[in-house]
């Protein structure tokens, strides 16, 4: 009713061409960005920032990373923990090794040092697709995990292959606070979003969908499968990357190439077809899904059912639920939901009249 | 569906409001212990038997002397599964305390949750305990004051295994030649103590074999079959969960005889042993307290607490198994610090910052343990600023088919040559970080 494009004109093309719209959907992002940069550092405490807002954050752009890959290129991917892990090290070698290397360019190098193993394992799906491609992939998974556990150097000598993270130093200021981590994490996270919102939009978008909906129909009007492919898998490695520095750096602050194994990227698979496939929304949704709500059992099982279970069946309990809403959600609406949130748009669209 | 989201939003907000408004519920009077528990996933069977004692422990503190005291102790769980990041999320949950009782120190039994909470706690000031694992180098809390790798940490657990080897063989001297095969689990666990085998080795001169073991481990026979081949004298087993059953069956099967496996610090529960069978029958393992439920804390635990329906295990013929003692030495052991910070800080509930000088001058002598019924179960252990290990002594226990016995006295780590080795992690780690570790010297 108060939402809609009625009386909305554009008068320009680049009017036409903005990512929203509509003057509400602008006035609710800026009332968002208010509220993450101004509001949340002021009245959030050490729990919602470390325990919910960091890992939320840093899943939401994992989630980003596999749906260019997965969600806009259709290519299927096991791999994203490697990836992530890739980013992690990455960044903490160069850290490490050169001495007065900004924290920002550490992650972004990180990223870089991924997107090129991202190729690399990006190489079989000129020939493979489906399943087939999701077995190389797990390759990749399987192979990063050995090589970070394998050779010391990675960790820089720990025999037991766990880093930690450096200071967090950002122009001269000190981001280590979890409000700090907090803030760090959303600059970065950010940035990627807006980028990775616009990209989708571009041409390379486009091809993306289109190798997605039908890749001979896609080469056969002339798009270079090869580039599109590969830079896909870049593109997506460099996120995932990115996400798993933050994931070392300003979430856990220490991490062993264990923490990225095949269950991580299976979440983050869960997070992008919980959320929707193709949409940049949905990487928001589906991270808050799979944090949030086990949280949210977990405190409430223990305020109110703590007692009359003991410990080890009430943990199961939560698992049921968990696994029984994740069920229902996916019937209700197989494309996820963000898929949930247009259709309650077209919805409102029409009110008061029947849809 | 907006019905459902909004039924969503409004189960968060009232969850969230609620355990907001049951916090401030005040429980005066009372300190509190956030147990990090794991009681689902693959390593259940140490969590539930841990986590029992040391509930069953600070249960038996309340009941008999209505806490420490006067002083009640509270506790509640939050389940991790051994997963770092719920780990983390729990801690950062329960940290604050419950209903006004303020935490006394966090005890998460894994190392993943350990490392990653690590700077967090020393941030918080709350005491983290690692018992019998964890970071080597936090032994030396000149550098690490908040971290307490209590009774025994990695590297004093392979010395001490070296040097009952070098008893048996009739003296360390006698070490020279000798074959020793280490086979480890293929984690940061399982390889940490890599460097400190290979220094003894130099050291004394024997030959080291390292095998390692992909998790989780069962599948064995060509690591046994290079053991057979090198006509090893003895075999250092660093397993975790499944590994050590299948070790010990795999070793009957290529022929290694069972009492020349020396089972490490996570290979010495009845849950490693006992699904061998036969084939663990003669298996030696290290343990930091036997079982058994002849000590007089274990028989007061059973009176006032099991036979009064109010224990913690599901299973009660766990009750004094090599986990369940540990959380009880566990409990002992946190206990005592808080004793010893309200002798110092008063009798009343105290922020983790003073339960830390607690655990910082634990003392445990023959009296004071005979004292608490636990002489014998647990060692004689002194901690101070510059040692938050104390102990790093072993005793080796056999298991005869049915139980384990032991059969050694306290046997002592090298704990001198240690040292260095340990200070030169520390020191490199609080270069990384860009701490200055306290002088200890001037420290009460």
């Amino acid at each position: 009713m108060f939402y809609q494009e009625s009386g909305q004109f554009s008068t320009r093309y680049r009017q036409d061409g903005r990512a929203l719209r509509l003057w509400q959907q602008r006035a609710a992002l800026w009332a968002l960005l208010a509220l993450a940069f101004g509001l949340l550092p002021l009245i959030g405490n050490d729990y919602w920032f470390s325990a919910i807002l960091i890992p939320f954050l840093v899943l939401s752009l994992a989630g980003l990373g596999l749906n260019v890959l997965t969600g806009y290129a259709g290519q299927l991917s096991l791999g994203s923990a490697a990836f992530m892990a890739v980013g992690a090290f990455a960044s903490y070698n160069l850290q490490l090794r050169l001495p007065g290397l900004p924290l920002l360019l550490s992650f972004v190098a990180g990223g870089v040092v991924a997107a090129a193993v991202g190729v690399v394992f990006g190489l079989p799906s000129l020939r493979i697709k489906g399943f087939y491609l999701l077995v190389a992939t797990l390759a990749a998974q399987f192979f990063v995990e050995w090589l970070l556990t394998k050779f010391a150097w990675f960790s820089n000598g720990n025999e037991s292959g766990v880093i930690s993270a450096p200071p967090l130093l950002v122009a001269g200021h000190d981001f280590g606070s979890p409000a700090g981590r907090y803030l760090l994490t959303l600059i970065v996270v950010l940035p990627l979003f807006v980028l990775t919102a616009n990209l989708v939009r571009s041409s390379l978008g486009r091809n993306w969908m289109a190798v997605r909906d039908m890749d001979t129909a896609a080469a056969v009007i002339g798009i270079p499968i090869l580039r599109t492919k590969l830079l896909a898998f870049a593109i997506s490695s460099f996120i995932l990357g990115v996400a798993g520095s933050l994931w070392a750096f300003t979430y856990l602050g220490t991490v062993e190439p264990h923490g990225f194994d095949l269950s991580r990227s299976f979440q983050v698979l869960f997070i992008i077809i919980l959320g929707g496939m193709g949409s940049i929304l949905g990487n928001f949704l589906g991270a808050a899904f799979i944090v949030l709500l086990p949280i949210v059992l977990s405190i409430l099982s223990s305020t109110y059912l703590s007692g009359l279970l003991p410990a080890g069946q009430l943990e199961n309990l939560q698992k049921i639920i968990f696994g029984v809403l994740i069920i229902l959600f996916l019937i209700k609406e197989p494309e996820g939901l963000a898929r949930l949130w247009q259709s309650w748009r077209a919805r409102t669209r029409l009110w008061p009249l029947r849809f | 569906m907006k019905n459902h989201l909004h039924t969503l939003k409004g189960a968060v907000v009232l969850a969230l409001g609620l355990a907001a408004v049951s916090a401030t519920a005040q429980a005066a009077g009372e300190q509190y212990f956030p147990l990090q528990s794991y009681r689902v996933g693959p390593y259940a069977a140490g969590g539930t038997g841990f986590f029992g004692g040391f509930i069953d422990y600070l249960q038996y503190v309340n009941t008999k002397e209505g806490g420490v005291n006067g002083v009640k102790l509270s506790w509640s769980e939050c389940e991790t599964e051994y997963v770092v990041e719920k780990g983390v999320e729990c801690y950062e949950r329960l940290k604050k305390g419950l209903n006004g009782a303020p935490a006394a120190a966090t005890n998460p039994l894994s190392v993943g949750i350990a490392y990653a909470t690590l700077e967090r706690s020393t941030a918080d000031k709350l005491p983290l305990i690692t018992i019998n694992h964890g970071r080597t180098d936090s032994t030396d809390g000149s550098v690490f004051p908040y971290v307490f790798p209590l009774q025994l940490n990695p590297y004093s657990e392979v010395s001490a295994i070296i040097n009952y080897i070098g008893q048996k063989s009739g003296g360390l001297a006698k070490l020279k030649g000798k074959k020793i095969a280490v086979l480890y689990h293929g984690s940061p666990y399982g390889k940490e103590t890599n460097p400190i085998l290979e220094l003894l080795s130099k050291k004394y001169g024997f030959q080291l074999v390292s095998l390692e073991v992909p998790h989780p481990g069962n599948e064995q026979q060509s690591q046994w079959l290079t053991i057979r081949q090198q006509k090893t004298d003895w075999v250092i087993l660093r397993g975790w969960g499944v590994m050590n059953p299948v070790a010990l069956k795999t070793a009957q099967k290529t022929g290694y005889p069972a009492d020349h496996i020396i089972g490490n610090i996570w290979s010495n529960s009845e849950e490693d042993a006992a699904p061998a069978g036969a084939a663990a029958k003669g298996f030696i393992s290290i343990t930091t307290h036997p079982s058994g439920t002849q000590f007089p804390v274990l028989q007061g635990i059973k009176k006032t607490v099991l036979d009064a329906g109010k224990g913690n295990l599901a299973d009660a013929k766990r009750f004094g198994t090599v986990y369940y003692n540990l959380g009880v030495v566990n409990g002992i052991l946190n206990v005592e610090a808080v004793r010893l910070a309200q002798a110092k800080f008063g009798k009343k509930p105290l922020t983790g910052e003073q339960v830390r000088w607690g655990f910082e001058h634990l003392r445990f002598d023959d009296k004071r343990l005979k004292e608490v019924g636990a002489l014998g179960l647990l060692q004689p252990l002194q901690l101070s600023c510059t040692d938050h290990e104390g102990g790093g002594a072993v005793r080796f226990q056999q298991w005869d088919g049915q139980q384990w016995k032991v059969i050694s006295p306290w046997v002592q780590a090298d704990r001198k040559l240690l040292r260095p080795i340990i200070e030169d992690s520390s020191h490199k780690y609080a270069k990384e970080k860009g701490i200055t570790p306290r002088d200890c010297s001037k420290e009460s």
